[in-house]
């Protein structure tokens, strides 16, 4: 017999498929951007801004080489010293959720928070996609819907 | 004694046929459960492994962690 210790926590941690009820809901890592830019810490900023600007987006994940999620870089620290190195302008140490976290949960606690954005990572710090609030208050709004609509309407 | 496994390991395991199964509340396991794993709560697993397991082959059981 074998024990898998890590169990569960570990396998939804990472972002792995899951059967049961609650597979069938969206959680913070099926909503999460895998599209969003990152950048490396040894960066320039004003490099990192135009690529950034360039693909649409208004925020930049900082990772290291084995894609841990080491900060972030939102509109307010984009539009710093176009010289500095993505070291000295990132915000270090976001706070990160792991991709298991319900939709529903997320988007409260961003909205309760005003949270722009959030880092989705595994329990080991790598990044599985950015969380933006608008997206998680989309998702919330139409699984609320849908399930009230297939519950006939019922409170 | 259980040998303790890692994430790999236990997909490897279970990729060449071991028998995956979860020990938590039958409630936890209809929420979430790892693909093909089966439910036998702890205090039913001395009951029903014997009757519900193949002895044949090899079997992993998870809970929520390691704690």
């Amino acid at each position: 017999m074998y024990d898998y210790e890590d169990g569960k926590l570990d396998w939804l941690a990472a972002g792995l498929p899951s059967e049961g009820t609650n597979a069938e809901r969206p959680r913070a890592g099926d909503v999460a951007r895998k599209d969003v830019p990152t950048c490396r810490l040894d960066e320039r900023l004003g490099d990192v801004r135009d690529r950034v600007r360039e693909a649409g987006w208004d925020a930049c994940v900082v990772l290291n080489e084995e894609r841990v999620v080491f900060g972030l870089l939102r509109s307010k620290e984009l539009e710093t010293d176009p010289d500095r190195r993505i070291e000295e302008a990132m915000r270090p140490g976001p706070s990160t959720f792991r991709p298991f976290v319900s939709i529903e949960e997320m988007a409260a606690f961003m909205i309760e928070h005003d949270l722009d954005s959030s880092p989705i990572t595994t329990s080991d710090g790598r990044l599985v996609g950015l969380l933006r609030r608008q997206d998680a208050a989309k998702a919330a709004l139409e699984l609320h819907e849908r399930e009230h609509h297939s519950d006939g309407g019922k409170a | 004694m259980p040998q303790p496994i890692d994430r790999d390991e236990m997909r490897r395991l279970v990729g060449a046929g071991a028998q995956l199964v979860e020990v938590l509340p039958a409630n936890e396991y209809k929420e979430d459960h790892l693909p093909g794993a089966i439910s036998m709560p702890l205090r039913r697993l001395e009951k029903e492994a014997r009757s519900s397991l193949d002895r044949g082959r090899p079997l992993v059981v998870y809970c929520w962690d390691s704690a």
